[in-house]
């Protein structure tokens, strides 16, 4: 993987990957329940106690351990942003390629149907679709899955229809190359570089969604630990126990910096100016 | 005028469509219509009684025709009443509607203001230290949600000079315009910080395209300096991608701030909506999405109609 | 007397390490008031880096002055060492004392201002003129570079203008200051060649009116024989030759010169053209244009949609046999590379006949694209892209195919393990080399060579218009070679069809039509095309204009009459 090696060679693309292996090396170890603590189990003398050797990251009004609870958020978290972005670069990716390749009034409508879903901002349409599903990790899914097809659709439209009109798939139609090779030898593999970038760029977005309407309750639902909903129950104790505050708060931040950095590392990689053409 | 047109031609195409979405989506709700209006008083409603009702309000009839009475009421500004407040949909959500276009104003000024000059600065030093200190705080700005942002200040304020935000009612600005401003301040802040982040990031890139283009050379190839280059030849051109970002930003805005709006107790569109949905409002879910969705398009022709004046190629046609 | 201009020595590097990329490397000219030094080479030489080192304008695109010294004598008659001046003296150097256009006139000016606030600017900047007084010497700015209704062109965008206007536009700025020193940076190779001409003449114009100095870069050293007093001639960062006009080219000294002078295609007036393979009388045709109509809507908003129509093509025929290369020339807007199009069926015809051969090949007509760069996916190694043809007839990626592959390669020239690297290993010639073998993948009668050799370097347009004369004759290849270089038509031509605003004008022999052209259009064309023989030519300046392909809906133009002009040449009979 010669992209993976100059990520790591960028200056910011080396800190974004340690942060992403560092996040789920901890979710891998949340998930088979590696945690210091049982991150549900309530240690009732133990109730907001600050950070110390045996709760790293302190505890919360029930005496849960904060450290070991941020270890299954952040799975949870991932798993939705990672399940979220696939379900929405597979639906983008098809919608804005089909738009892109078969133009006309097939892009005319393919294109309005992602305006009408873009009118809506992503919490709200995540709120409609809570309405309608229920709250829960598949709820959320769905709902940033949806929110997110449109943008796919349109960064994958956009440099198809560039590629559409480009000389080597002018070239492919004199040779009477099939319809199938030609979206995928010469517009899909050319499109992987940005679809690549939006991708990373968009987990960071699911990150922030996802915790987002956990925050309002509408997410992952307690007792199961999330990092939103940590989050929003540190609110009303914030001066009394502010460790319940900072450490999820930290948590996600860091999530989505590093999967900012990685992907701005990767865009400045792929940027066609420094690319195309090699001096 | 070939792209506007074009816009303006497909506007009430998408409003369409958000209906019908907004609409439909709504009887997707599980659970039945009445049960949803009354609760759980429903239970006791006998059968000729639910029947009635559901004759008065038209849902024995088959959805389309229901589709198309809500449609009509919709064009004489008639969304249905409230269950919660008990007063029309419309009414409950203009009430709700100056705090916050109130807010998102004033984000989007803090925005422009900190963003394009950082997003310039750092543009000019591409790569010099004072560039990176821009670039740091865009990442952060663009990595830190909402709700830890807004959180941390509340803490601070609270901590340090032991006040906490004015919260629950909203006090409009023409009647008390400190204690507004006092208000407003902490969430504009809250919200301007991440917004600023994104404007300070595509004004940096955009600057960084158009300062290599053929006419900025020509620029200074006939004696300008470097202050005009920048913000005579350079900086209309990188408006756009600025421009366009903004528009949506605000355009969401308008749709209320949900999670800055819970955090900092101010009564907004975002909660309202939020609240309907809990409530199980569905009446006030329908308008209000219906109505944030109107102001994002409705944002999003301005950004069009910003579009031609800012570019002639686009308000002239042509190549 | 002390010149105007002095480099001594000049070292210019780019990158971290200016020192150790260095892209010119130690030259040495001067310039004296009133006279013009062309700088020759191609890409890479190093000539737009000197000269944009000369105004400093070489610091924003990451270059460095690494050694050496720049002497300008200013206005005030104080001298200057540009390689030490600071930012703010620059400011004020470049305008009033230095000139400057560009080769890009498309995108050299700004989109978002009108031509005449760019001119004003260069007034208020340089000659202190603000308000009507900018306006008015704007305008008279324009009327300097003959442009007409120039009141009313003030207020247009630079898209709303065609390329030679906004070069004009460019020149106007530039007089605007009334600079002791113009640097012209191939201020033609985007244009056409009748509108280099004009340019051109209204270049050496202006620099007799205002008694500049002025350096014109160019990749082109037929051009420079027309307005240069001082040659330099460089290659790979170094000035191998430098002299005299007359003296560099009757008789040059370096090799590179003379390969410059003698392997490069120049313009003979039809004494170079091809003696071999001339037409066999009765020969069948492997592809016959009958007729051809290709029309496009000018959808001008969604209201006015069936408003009129473009010509691009109205009314072309024409054939092609086996063996031999018919050129179709002419300028941007002719219609020679929609007629190409039309033939490959990559746009719809509107009306007429094109008959192609059906013989050894599944698909007897194959195209080579101007741009090697744009016509390869660079996602596919080469092996994938020579194989592609074959699996679109239906071939399998065997040993066979692999041979053929192989073969081919070495037939253009192109080592064999090429077949594992991709595209951007390769240098334009040798992608341009690729997309030939590619094309010859399924043995085809015809190729359409589209501006084929247009974006090589010079000297690799020689070497790859030789690959195409052997693979013609090896292959018994037709050729349809459209270009608006009348250089390297001579060279590769047995007949050539002349088209202007979609329509055929004059077809014949090579030789006689370049020698003996009829139609006004062919003349005027060919007597724009510079050539080395012409030195100090006086261009007239020309302003007709191509008529507009845009017609209203249901025009049809009138029928063509043509009449002989002798053995195989007809002309194209002129209304007037």
């Amino acid at each position: 993987m010669g992209l993976l090696r100059a990520v790591l060679r960028h200056p910011s693309g080396r800190i974004g990957a340690a942060i992403i292996l560092l996040f789920l090396v901890v979710a891998a170890l949340g998930a088979i329940g590696l945690t210091p603590h049982d991150p549900l189990k309530q240690y009732v003398i133990d109730r907001l106690k600050p950070p110390s050797g045996t709760y790293w990251f302190g505890t919360d009004l029930l005496g849960r351990d904060t450290f070991s609870r941020l270890m299954l958020g952040i799975g949870e978290s991932f798993l939705v942003a990672f399940a979220s972005v696939a379900v929405a670069a597979t639906a983008g990716t098809v919608i804005g390629l089909f738009a892109a390749w078969w133009g006309h009034l097939w892009d005319g409508i393919l294109m309005r149907i992602m305006d009408v879903l873009l009118a809506f901002p992503a919490i709200l349409l995540a709120l409609l679709i809570v309405a309608i599903e229920g709250p829960g990790v598949a709820t959320s899914i769905t709902a940033i899955g949806i929110v997110y097809t449109p943008i796919f659709a349109r960064v994958v439209r956009a440099p198809a229809l560039a590629l559409k009109g480009r000389e080597f798939v002018e070239a492919a139609r004199t040779f009477g190359s099939s319809q199938p090779y030609i979206l995928s030898r010469h517009l899909l593999l050319n499109l992987v570089a940005p679809l690549t970038v939006q991708i990373t760029l968009a987990l960071a977005w699911a990150l922030l969604t996802e915790s987002g309407l956990s925050f309002l309750g509408l997410g992952t639902q307690p007792p199961a630990p999330s990092l939103g909903v940590m989050l929003a129950e540190s609110k009303s104790m914030m001066t009394r126990a502010p460790w319940l505050m900072v450490f999820p708060g930290l948590t996600i931040m860091l999530a989505i910096l590093g999967f900012n950095l990685f992907g701005d590392a990767l865009r400045d990689i792929l940027d066609p100016r420094t690319q195309e053409r090699p001096a | 005028m070939n792209y506007l047109l074009q816009r303006l031609l497909t506007f009430p195409l998408v409003l369409l469509g958000v209906s019908l979405l907004v609409f439909f989506a709504i009887r997707l709700v599980p659970g039945d219509a009445i049960i949803a209006m009354l609760g759980t008083e429903a239970g006791l409603l006998t059968d000729a009684q639910r029947a009635s009702l559901a004759a008065y309000f038209g849902l024995d009839q088959p959805v389309v025709v229901q589709y198309g009475r809500w449609l009509a009421g919709l064009f004489q500004g008639n969304l249905g009443i409230s269950t919660t407040y008990g007063k029309p949909v419309l009414e409950v959500i203009i009430a709700r509607f100056p705090l916050t276009i109130e807010l998102a104003l004033l984000s989007m000024v803090i925005a422009l203001a900190v963003g394009v000059p950082a997003g310039v600065f750092a543009a000019t030093r591409n790569n010099r230290p004072s560039d990176l200190v821009v670039r740091l705080f865009a990442m952060l700005g663009q990595s830190t949600p909402s709700f830890v942002f807004g959180l941390v200040l509340i803490y601070l304020l609270s901590v340090n000079f032991h006040v906490l935000p004015a919260m629950g009612s909203f006090t409009p600005l023409f009647v008390d315009p400190l204690g507004n401003l006092a208000q407003m301040i902490l969430p504009s802040i809250t919200l301007g910080f991440a917004f600023a982040a994104a404007v300070t990031r595509i004004s940096r890139s955009a600057m960084l395209d158009v300062l290599s283009d053929d006419y900025v050379r020509t620029a200074r190839s006939k004696g300008a300096s470097q202050r005009d280059v920048v913000w005579k030849h350079a900086l209309p051109n990188a408006l756009i991608p600025v421009v366009t970002l903004s528009g949506v930003e605000f355009g969401y805005l308008l749709g209320g701030a949900v999670i800055v709006e819970q955090i900092y107790a101010l009564p907004g569109l975002g909660r309202l909506t939020l609240d309907a949905i809990s409530q199980r409002d569905y009446a006030l879910v329908q308008g209000a999405v219906l109505f944030i969705a109107f102001n994002f398009l409705v944002v999003n022709l301005l950004v069009d109609l910003a579009y031609a004046a800012l570019d002639p190629r686009i308000r002239l046609g042509g190549r | 007397m002390t010149p105007l201009l002095s480099v001594k020595d000049l070292h210019v590097g780019f990158g971290r390490d200016p020192k150790a990329n260095e892209v010119v490397k130690g030259v040495s000219f001067d310039l004296a008031a009133g006279e013009t030094l062309a700088i020759v080479g191609e890409s890479g030489s190093g000539k737009s880096v000197t000269a944009l080192s000369i105004n400093r304008l070489v610091d924003f695109g990451g270059g460095r002055i690494t050694g050496g010294r720049i002497t300008l004598q200013r206005g005030d008659g104080s001298m200057l060492d540009v390689t030490k001046a600071d930012e703010s003296a620059l400011v004020r150097v470049r305008g009033s004392d230095i000139g400057m256009i560009f080769q890009e006139p498309m995108t050299s000016l700004n989109p978002v201002h009108t031509v005449g606030a760019q001119i004003e600017e260069a007034f208020k900047l340089n000659r202190g003129l603000t308000g009507s007084a900018a306006t008015r010497a704007a305008k008279e700015a324009l009327e300097r570079v003959r442009i007409p209704d120039s009141a009313q062109r003030l207020k247009y965008y630079p898209h709303q203008l065609s390329g030679g206007m906004r070069q004009r536009v460019m020149i106007a700025m530039v007089i605007a200051s009334n600079p002791r020193l113009l640097i012209a940076d191939e201020p033609t190779t985007a244009l056409d060649v009748t509108v280099q001409a004009q340019i051109m003449a209204l270049l050496a114009e202006l620099r007799g009116e205002l008694g500049m100095s002025m350096i014109f870069i160019t990749h082109d050293i037929g051009l420079v024989a027309g307005i240069a007093d001082q040659i330099m001639v460089m290659q790979n960062g170094v000035a191998v030759e430098q002299g005299a006009l007359d003296a560099v080219l009757d008789n040059p000294q370096h090799d590179y010169t003379r390969h410059l002078l003698k392997a490069v295609p120049h313009f003979n007036g039809g004494r170079a053209v091809r003696s071999d393979g001339s037409r066999v009388a009765g020969a069948a045709p492997v592809v016959r244009v009958d007729n051809l109509v290709v029309r496009f809507p000018a959808a001008k908003g969604l209201f006015a949609r069936a408003a009129g129509a473009v010509h691009a093509v109205d009314g072309v025929s024409f054939d092609l046999v086996p063996g031999e290369t018919l050129a179709i020339v002419g300028e941007s807007g002719s219609g020679k590379s929609t007629t190409a199009r039309a033939i490959l069926g990559l746009v719809g015809t509107t009306r007429g006949r094109i008959d192609r051969a059906s013989g050894r090949s599944p698909r007897p007509v194959q195209m080579v694209f101007q741009d090697p760069f744009a016509s390869l996916n660079p996602r596919l190694n080469v092996e994938s892209l020579l194989a592609e043809p074959a699996i679109a007839a239906g071939q399998r990626r065997d040993a066979k195919l692999r041979e053929r592959m192989a073969f081919l390669l070495a037939r253009v020239g192109l080592p064999d393990d090429a077949l594992t690297r991709f595209p951007h290993q390769f240098s334009g010639g040798q992608r341009q080399r690729l997309c030939i073998a590619r094309a010859l993948m399924l043995n085809p009668e015809v190729v359409v060579l589209d501006e084929a050799v247009s974006a090589l370097d010079v000297s690799v347009q020689a070497r790859v218009l030789d690959l195409l004369i052997d693979l013609q004759r090896e292959f018994g290849l037709a050729y349809l070679f459209i270009s608006h270089d009348m250089a390297v038509v001579e060279r590769i031509a047995h007949r050539i069809a002349v088209m202007y605003a979609g329509q055929l004008v004059e077809i014949g022999t090579a030789a006689s039509v370049l020698s003996d052209p009829q139609h006004s259009y062919t003349k005027r064309l060919i007597a724009a095309v510079p050539a080395i023989e012409r030195r100090k030519q006086v261009f007239t300046v020309d302003a007709t204009q191509v008529p507009s392909l845009v017609r209203p809906k249901g025009y049809e133009p009138q029928p063509s009459r043509w009449r002989e002009a002798g053995p195989d040449h007809r002309v194209r009979l002129e209304t007037v």
